[in-house]
């Protein structure tokens, strides 16, 4: 049945069956908590709500906004322990950057959670002319980013850090887990200017710790070294990127991840450097469009440092993704460790 | 103006002081030869009270922590808080003539990291409540009894964010922010009431929880009584003085005009507007 011109999916009078995994067991739509908890590792609880509350214990200029999503942003152990510096906004993220701005313009230092899709999107104009324009401290904090619940493309940020990228004076950050998201709360307190911060929360997987991994505001690391290929990777994609290498490794090829949690300003001199290391290839690697993201932004690092190498992205298309389960949906989309593996493993050929 | 704003010229009518934000916003007209000189003499009462009359602050130190906060939303309307800013002594008549030029302190639009004493970068209209609610929840975490005030027009009462804002500043309380609206019911493309239609505003305000009154922007002691009004009632609630105001006030051949958003005025006009406002200097 036709359903239009205009509709992105062809398909929508075909009636359906249950689906069922390979193990027997139905896929349900992993939606609103987006944990990444369901792939055998350890996790924390809440590692930016935690953070916060550890932070503001020695900082009273730390406050808290969020329009309506501080459970679903880990704001509410925050709320819990400083509910006097909390501010419950409500469904109106636009007046709840606008207030954060105007806190910050009376001294204090608010962090303000949201969806990334609403913040990037919804709330733009404010994040820009009353925040950014002014460069003052206020940190946005994220949760959904990318591929990281299967409502579809209405929670799904997959343009957001090519959004926040083209923003003068914001610093963007992608964290890898919740090391790192912890450790980037932190960090971020005392930045003079405006931060937007991406969050996976809930049950964050704990990667980072066991490679003795420390956060610094604007630096790439190494994490792996590795001489075929090297992983640019940013955000949970660096896990990804770590479980790729392993799976490589065991089919002879060795290769590299540097993780760039700060997507802007980028660590042009790191990345330049490893890339310039050995002829390897390099592909990196977002959970975000192929459009204007870290891949984007690393390529044309590397071709104005004239850093000639084999170059590739694995990234979200440039699409409206499906809603779905997420462990299907990142198979489908390609961002699964297997993928990343056998992508590679075809580039290398 | 209270005993902490030194005033620039002592014992001044605000029927003066109002003049003078007249003249001063004619004479930065005449630098671009056109403008928002339509609002600038339509508003200039209301800045008059404001400044001369409501506003507690320090002419030479801006940022002094105990000033009442003046958030101008409508960039637009810089002119004439140049002017009312020039009349406080805030900043200097000398740079007048610099107005919209390069590296001018007073660009077309208002901008806070341009100007002494402009609180808020305006222009992308539905913003300044939103700031200024977040300016007045930080006042009263640091109990600082300061008012904020919000200078808002008619036709930014259609961007929806501004509503956000009105329904937060209700939702917390904020006795300390004072929003005033100016109804002249012009905007770019001509009327305001025959695009988004604001009417009947008082009552919407007064349905989301304001404390509401309506004056006639240009009755020096009606808006003088709505400020003193806004500031002295206990209610836990915002206020908004809705003030309407007549564009081009004070320049008959200017006020006779249909569109008045952005007035041309020939370059033999500007004297003839002065020269008219001359004849009704008041004491």
């Amino acid at each position: 049945m036709s359903v239009g011109p205009n509709s992105r999916r062809s398909d929508k009078y075909t009636p359906r069956s249950v689906p069922v995994s390979a193990d027997g067991t139905r896929l349900t739509t992993s939606a609103m908590i987006a944990s990444l908890d369901a792939e055998g590792r350890s996790t924390v609880a809440a590692p930016f709500g935690n953070a916060l509350v550890e932070l503001a214990k020695t900082r009273d200029d730390i406050v808290g906004l969020t329009a309506d999503l501080s459970k679903y942003t880990d704001l509410h152990v925050f709320a819990k322990a400083y509910p006097d510096r909390f501010y419950q906004m409500g469904m109106a993220e636009q007046v709840m950057i606008s207030a954060a701005a105007g806190l910050a313009r009376e001294g204090f230092t608010p962090y303000a959670t949201t969806y990334a899709v609403f913040a990037s999107r919804r709330a733009y104009d404010f994040v820009c002319m009353a925040i950014a324009e002014e460069n003052l401290p206020v940190r946005i904090v994220c949760a959904l980013p990318g591929l990281t619940t299967g409502y579809g493309p209405s929670h799904q940020a997959t343009d957001d850090l090519a959004i926040m990228r083209a923003m003068p004076n914001l610093t963007v950050i992608d964290p890898c887990d919740a090391t790192e998201i912890a450790q980037a709360t932190h960090a971020i307190a005392d930045h003079p200017g405006p931060v937007y911060m991406r969050l996976l929360r809930g049950n964050v997987p704990d990667v980072l710790g066991q490679y003795g991994y420390k956060f610094e505001l604007g630096k790439a690391k190494t994490i792996r070294d590795g001489s075929d290929v090297l992983f640019v990777s940013t955000g949970f994609m660096t896990m990804r990127a770590l479980d790729a290498a392993a799976r490589l490794e065991k089919d002879n090829v060795s290769a590299a991840v540097l993780h760039v949690p700060t997507i802007k300003p980028l660590d042009v001199a790191t990345i330049v450097a490893a890339a310039s290391k050995g002829g390897r290839l390099v592909v990196t690697a977002e959970n975000h469009s192929i459009t204007g993201g870290l891949g984007e932004a690393v390529g044309a690092a590397l071709m104005r440092a004239g850093v000639n190498v084999p170059f590739r992205q694995i990234a979200l298309p440039d699409e409206f993704l499906d809603a779905g389960a997420l462990p299907t949906l990142h198979a489908q989309y390609g961002i699964t460790a297997d993928a990343v593996a056998g992508a590679v493993k075809g580039w290398l050929k | 103006m209270t005993t902490d704003a030194a005033p620039s010229k002592s014992n001044v009518s605000l029927a003066r002081r109002a003049w003078n934000i007249r003249r001063y916003a004619l004479r930065m007209g005449e630098v671009q030869g056109q403008g928002y000189i339509g609002q600038a003499l339509g508003i200039a009462d209301v800045l008059a009270v404001s400044y001369f009359h409501a506003l507690k602050f320090r002419p030479k130190e801006p940022e002094w922590e105990g000033r009442d906060r003046f958030c101008l939303s409508i960039g637009h309307y810089a002119i004439a808080l140049y002017s009312a800013m020039i009349e406080a002594g805030i900043l200097p008549e000398s740079e007048l003539e610099t107005y919209g030029m390069d590296d001018s302190r007073m660009p077309m639009s208002g901008m806070a990291a341009y100007t002494p004493g402009m609180e808020i970068t305006g222009g992308s209209l539905g913003h300044g409540l939103g700031i200024a609610v977040g300016m007045a929840l930080g006042l009263k975490r640091k109990k600082n009894p300061a008012f904020v005030y919000n200078m808002l027009s008619d036709g930014e009462l259609g961007e929806g964010s501004t509503w956000e804002a009105v329904m937060s500043a209700v939702q917390w309380k904020l006795d300390n922010l004072i929003a005033i609206v100016d109804f002249n019911d012009q905007q770019a493309d001509g009327k305001t009431t025959a695009a988004l239609c604001a009417e009947p505003l008082g009552i919407k305000w007064e349905a989301f929880g304001w404390h509401v009154q309506e004056v006639d922007g240009n009755d020096l002691p009606a808006v003088k009584r709505a400020f003193d009004t806004a500031r002295a009632i206990k209610e836990p609630v915002p206020r908004v003085i809705i003030c309407k105001t007549k564009m081009c006030k004070g320049v008959p051949f200017l006020e006779e005009r249909e569109i008045t958003h952005f007035v041309r005025v020939e370059a033999d006009e500007w004297a003839k507007a002065i020269a008219h406002l001359d004849t009704e200097m008041p004491q």
